[in-house]
């Protein structure tokens, strides 16, 4: 589904990523951890379109597409959602509006018919129960005023509205306590299925336990130094990334 | 409201202004240029009584003394003010009683403009004046206003039939001395709006006008009268759409309110006059006077308006807050794209006790456009305890364009308190990556945003106005992405 | 010796005498400066003195003061002079390189003008249009244009002596430089000092301008001062203006910003009769930096007026402004603040600030903060306010046992002190600390530092009067 090739990045000049590699098929749960800064939201971002970061070198193709070729709102219809690690306020802009907004850009992408009022609010209380947000979320503006945690879970319930294909979710269970993290990965959960596949970035295996990954990655100096299978994340967590990084350099002086 | 968000931001595809067409009414018109021949000429055929006329003649003669201003933050060539055509009526005009009476032709006009006239309006409980040019053509709903006393008329019919009351009023918050345009446009205004609430009566419809320019080179010069008596309250709405014309067009009105004790009045605006074409090439020019005095103790005005139309828009509606305890409030969006100007805000004169003033303005620029905002508020010494709160936001698109904030502030008392915050910024990048990033396209992710942003403003208008505002925001921005 | 015209009006009066007393006003003036000056006699002539119906005067109306029969010194008094003997600063403790204008004119002790080891030149503008031609033809009049004010055109006109500084590249001044600027005369007196400062590359400089006079003798001061900051300096500009009821005091002060240079303002506005600074600030290459701040406490009939004029000219500079006021009687304050944005000047981070404390229903604030942006990438706001202490703070210190005077003058205090705290040479921002404090107490005159001229007594306290805050 995703295929990324000797991908290097920098911001100002500064390189990010340098020669990460990364296969996502259908169907798959990847988790890709990695110290603080190491470039796991430029990864993300870079992949939903963010013009902010260069591309150096590499290529990002997505079901036989080149990624790095398509508007960011096209990435998003053709199926990649971003769960944002800092969601941004928008005053004045209320959720459903929001949301319809983008559901009715969707089928428009499709050729299907927009989403009459009607059914749009039935889908959207469904989803709601889903991921047991508060009704009220939904009347005020995106993001505004919510608590971090509230942010989360409003980019869990995004999701579920958007259906992806592909969904990436930045650190989306820090700051959470563990009813929330069930409901984030409750979320994902109910999402996977063979036709999808997500990559969830995060620093704790914690989340790992409720959502069981086929793969875990860790991310250090700009590419992927070592990959595994959950235990990997076990392992993580109880050495640090310490372990890692020496292997790592050690590689490197090799 | 969450679903009327998006059927605007569905609707907004098109690109060219929608509501570019003139109608082929036959028209009646004055000979281009101003003399005191003219202002007769305007007089009579309005069979005006002589009072009326001499207003006019002493404000033409004022004029005449006059330069026209030249201050605000905005260019245009000279204006020829003897190569304009002063008075053009449509040529019936009969009296109607029903909408089956007028002008098929116009009812088209109406319709294509969206403006729902006929059932829709009805059924929305709002009687309809409206003026086709300078001289009103229907009205409805005045039967159901009668019986509460409530006068609503075209200003022709109330110089006509209350005399009394407009020589009582007329002119009173706007002297023709006040500016230039005003000068001007007492001289030879065509007509107009009078509304008239008595004692203790709330007004049971929001009352709309809807103007229209319609003839080439025809300058129009609206006058409109809102009196509030003792107790009462009247929301009045103001909306306006011109059709497309590659010469200048002016126009100047005067809108004067008055509200007396305990009365309120609420006066919303949404201009969408013919702004030019992407090379800022036509459009009108606005320049209005507008000003409303809170006479009585405990009376409100409040003004709101969404701006987006015009060529050069120069508009403060302002406030004298004379009774104690009364309010002001000034509410505006201003959106100026392509080569638009914009000079507009309000003044808040303070000079009742605890007299309070609200300003909220959100000025929006894009292309190549330049939008300012000015504001005086004053408070004198007597006005104990006043208090002012403004927050003035900029918002800017794109690198051509200019956004100014000219805000005066005079304190004539210790017990005042005046805070006036402004902030000047870009659409963020980040709230933009955000609608992307969820499939939405960059022209509906500035439109959402934008509207977001004025929310505050347009939260204030009446329910039918508010759409339409939505509606104007986002296609008065449409091509500023780029 | 002193010339004086009378019948005519001042504006007129001052054009003959230019041509009367050309060879004088010429003196060993650079061919240069003799050229800007007749330039900026017709400017002068052109746009007169500023009058109310100007949008920059409108709220501060000088043609009484016009009508004063003034003299005027045309002759260079230039003279040895041991300032300490008639006159000590009141910030006195202050270690400082000191210099000081008399009547417009410098008096020194040893020589006009001295060259430091560092190589910085400090001294009298006069002697350094002999002594430095090159460099003083180099700057003058670059920053502080003719055409647009009438009042740097006059001053230019007459241009005779002043404050020179010259700080060479890398180098950093230990000592702040202070500049006392007296008024001392028995007739009405108009004085035109015109100072430069010019600080190379990465150099640093602090200046400490202190405006007194010394007699209760109607007087106007016109001043001009240009300040070239090169690529990576500091400069850092102190100016405390304590004068008397009777004098009138116009600075123009032109700051010209290279890349990366700094520059901070702080105007201390303690008394005065008629106060008027006009700031000029030019962020003319990328990523200067401009600290403007200001306070000023007034009460009587004095009246102070503060504009400043902030231009991005190129990108990713910085300003800030902050400008705040204690008004007292029937004090007059105005602010007009405008930042101009421009089209090319991107990465724009522009603030600003007024604040006013009004005691007494006769007293007056005009507050005008005016943003005038072309560019987008922009973060600009601005602020003013107007009122009184903040009921609910003072509430808080008197539920703690503070007596409602002591609530109101520590409040007052903290009011002013977020301006004092600006100040970054620690000596001198404890120094107008206290005389603010005792300003705000009515402990401070002008002629606290006056030891002699001072017969009578005349107006000894400028008192705020706490009970009617
Ligand atoms: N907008 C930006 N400007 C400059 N540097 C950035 C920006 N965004 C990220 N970086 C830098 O890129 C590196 C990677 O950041 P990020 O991808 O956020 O790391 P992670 O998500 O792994 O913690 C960090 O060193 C960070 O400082
Ligand atoms: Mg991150």
């Amino acid at each position: 589904m995703l295929s990324i090739k000797d991908l290097s990045v920098s911001i100002n000049g500064k390189t990010i990523l340098d020669g990460f590699n990364l296969e996502v098929k259908a169907g798959e749960v990847h988790a890709i951890m990695g110290p603080n800064g190491t470039g796991k939201s430029t990864l993300a971002s870079v992949i939903a379109g963010r013009d902010m970061f260069d591309v150096d070198r590499g290529e990002i193709t997505y079901r036989g597409q080149n990624l790095l070729e398509m508007a960011p709102e096209i990435r998003a219809r053709e199926g990649i959602f971003l769960g944002f690690q800092y969601p941004v306020e928008i005053p004045g802009v209320s959720m459903a509006s929001f949301m319809r907004t983008a559901i009715n850009e969707k089928r428009k992408h499709l050729g299907l018919e927009p989403m009459s009022g009607a059914e749009f609010l039935k889908l959207m209380e469904e989803k709601k129960k889903l991921v047991e947000i508060h009704s009220k979320l939904t009347n005020r503006s995106v993001n505004e005023g919510f608590s971090g945690g509230e942010k989360k879970k409003n980019e869990i319930f995004q999701m579920a509205l958007l259906e992806p294909r592909l969904a990436i979710l930045d650190e989306t269970d820090s700051g959470l306590d563990i009813d929330a993290l069930k409901v984030v990965a409750n979320g994902v959960n109910k999402l996977r299925s063979p036709e999808n596949a997500t990559i969830i970035i995060t620093h704790y295996q914690r989340l790992l336990d409720f959502i069981i990954p086929d793969y875990v990655h860790v991310l250090f100096d700009g590419r992927i130094v070592k990959s595994g299978d959950k235990s990997l994340a076990l392992e993580l967590e109880s050495k640090g990334y310490e372990w890692v990084k020496k292997e790592a350099n050690m590689a490197a002086a090799h | 409201m969450e679903d009327k968000n998006n059927d605007i931001l569905e609707e907004v595809t098109g690109s060219e202004y929608k509501y570019g067409f003139y109608t082929d009414v036959e028209m009646e018109q004055a000979p281009k240029g101003l003399t005191e021949d003219t202002i007769r000429f305007i007089s009579a055929k309005k069979n005006e009584p002589e009072f009326m006329l001499n207003i006019r003649l002493k404000a033409f003669r004022h004029w005449q003394t006059l330069k026209e201003p030249r201050w605000a933050h905005v260019q245009y060539p000279p204006i020829d003010y003897q190569d304009i055509i002063y008075y053009s009526a449509p040529l019936k005009k009969p009296k109607l009683e029903s909408l089956n009476e007028v002008d098929p032709e116009l009812l088209e006009t109406f319709e294509k403009l969206g403006i729902p006239l006929e059932e829709q309006k009805m059924l929305a409980g709002v009687a309809v004046d409206a003026v086709m040019d300078s001289v009103s053509v229907a009205t409805t709903f005045r039967s159901t206003l009668a019986e509460k006393g409530v006068i609503f008329c075209s200003f022709s019919e109330a110089v006509q039939e209350y005399p009394e009351l407009i020589k009582k009023y007329m002119g009173t918050v706007v002297p023709y001395t006040d500016n230039f345009f005003a000068a001007l446009n007492t001289a030879v205004f065509s007509d107009g709006s009078f509304v008239f609430i008595p004692k203790g009566v709330k007004c049971p419809l929001e009352l709309s006008t809807y103007f229209r320019i319609n003839a080439a080179n025809t300058g129009q010069f609206e006058r409109t009268l809102i009196v509030a008596e003792e107790g009462s309250y009247v929301s009045y709405m103001e909306g306006c759409t011109a059709p497309i014309r590659d010469e200048n067009q002016l126009h100047a009105a005067i809108v004067e309110i008055i509200a007396h004790k305990d009365a309120e009045v609420k006066y919303s605006t949404v201009q969408n006059w013919w702004p030019g074409d992407k090379e800022g090439k036509g459009g009108v020019y606005n320049f209005v006077t507008k000003r409303g005095i809170c006479e009585g103790e405990n009376s409100k005005i409040s003004w709101t308006q969404v701006e987006t139309g015009s060529a050069i828009t120069w508009k403060y509606p302002s406030l004298i807050l004379r009774g104690d305890n009364s309010t002001g409030e000034f509410y505006s969006v201003a959106v100026t794209n392509n080569h638009q100007q914009a000079d507009t805000g309000t003044k808040m004169i303070h000079l009742g006790k605890n007299t309070r003033s609200t300003i909220i303005s959100k000025g929006i620029s894009a292309g190549f456009s330049n939008n300012s905002y000015r504001g005086l508020v004053k408070t004198t010494r007597k006005a104990e305890n006043a208090r002012n709160f403004s927050q003035c936001d900029s918002l800017l698109l794109g690198d051509k364009c200019g956004a100014h904030t000219f805000p005066y502030i005079e304190v004539g008392n210790r017990s005042s308190i005046v805070e006036h915050e402004a902030t000047t910024s870009k659409i963020s990048e980040d709230q933009l990556f955000y609608c992307l990033q969820r499939g939405i396209d960059m022209e509906s992710a500035i439109g959402l945003i934008v509207n977001g942003y004025a929310k505050e403003v347009l939260s204030k208008l009446p329910m039918e106005f508010a759409v339409e505002a939505q509606k104007l925001l986002s296609i008065s921005l449409e091509g500023s992405v780029g | 010796m002193t010339t004086s015209i009378n019948t005519l009006p001042l504006k007129d009066r001052l054009l003959s005498l230019f041509y009367e007393n050309l060879p004088h006003i010429k003196g060993n003036a650079t061919p240069a400066a003799n050229r800007l000056r007749e330039m900026a006699l017709a400017a002068f002539e052109r746009q007169g003195f500023p009058n109310p119906k100007m949008e920059n005067w409108r709220f501060s109306d000088i043609s009484q003061l016009l009508e004063t029969e003034f003299a005027f010194d045309f002759h260079n008094q230039s003279r040895p002079f041991d300032i300490e003997k008639i006159f000590t600063c009141d910030v006195y403790d202050l270690d400082t390189f000191s210099v000081t204008l008399l009547n417009g004119w410098f008096v020194y002790k040893n020589a006009p003008l001295t060259r430091l080891s560092n190589g910085t030149i400090i001294g009298s503008l006069a002697k350094a249009m002999e002594v430095y031609p090159e460099i003083v033809d180099e700057y003058l009049g670059k920053a502080a244009s003719a055409e647009k004010s009438g009042l740097v055109a006059l001053n230019t006109a007459f241009i005779q002596d002043g404050l020179f500084i010259y700080v060479p590249e890398g180098v950093t001044l230990e000592k702040p430089i202070q500049l006392i600027n007296i008024v001392d005369s028995q007739v009405p007196l108009l004085l035109q000092p015109r100072h430069m400062l010019i600080a190379e590359k990465g150099s640093n400089v602090t200046l400490v301008n202190c405006d007194h006079s010394l007699t209760h003798n109607v007087s106007l001061t016109n001043t001009v001062m240009e300040v070239f900051a090169h690529p990576e300096a500091i400069v850092d500009h102190y100016k405390i203006q304590n004068k008397g009821k009777n004098s009138a005091l116009f600075t123009n002060t032109f700051f010209h910003l290279q890349k990366k240079s700094q520059v901070s303002s702080n105007i201390i506005t303690l008394n005065g009769g008629f106060t008027r600074n006009n700031l000029h600030v030019t962020l003319q290459e990328t990523e200067t930096h401009a600290d403007l701040n200001g306070l000023y406490l007034v009460d009587r009939n004095q009246h102070v007026d503060n504009q400043v004029f902030i231009d991005h000219a190129a990108q990713g500079c910085f300003s800030n402004q902050l400008f705040k006021g204690i008004l007292d009687d029937q004090a007059r304050a105005v602010f007009s603040g405008k930042i101009m944005v421009r089209r090319e000047a991107q990465q724009t981070l522009a603030y600003q600030n007024n604040k006013n404390l009004l005691l007494t229903d006769e007293a007056k604030v005009n507050t005008q903060p005016h943003l005038e942006i072309y560019a987008d990438d922009v973060k600009c706001s601005h602020g003013a306010t107007v009122g009184q202490l903040d009921p609910e703070a003072m509430f808080y210190l008197r539920s703690r046992g503070i007596s409602e005077k002591s609530a109101r003058q520590l409040m007052m205090l903290a009011f002013a002190d977020e301006v004092v705290q600006k100040i970054s040479i620690e000596a001198l921002r404890q120094r107008i600390g206290s005389m603010v404090e005792r300003r705000l107490k009515g402990e401070l005159s002008i002629c606290d530092q006056c030891v002699l001229h001072c017969n009578d007594k005349g107006p000894t306290t400028f008192n705020i009067d706490m009970s009617k805050i």
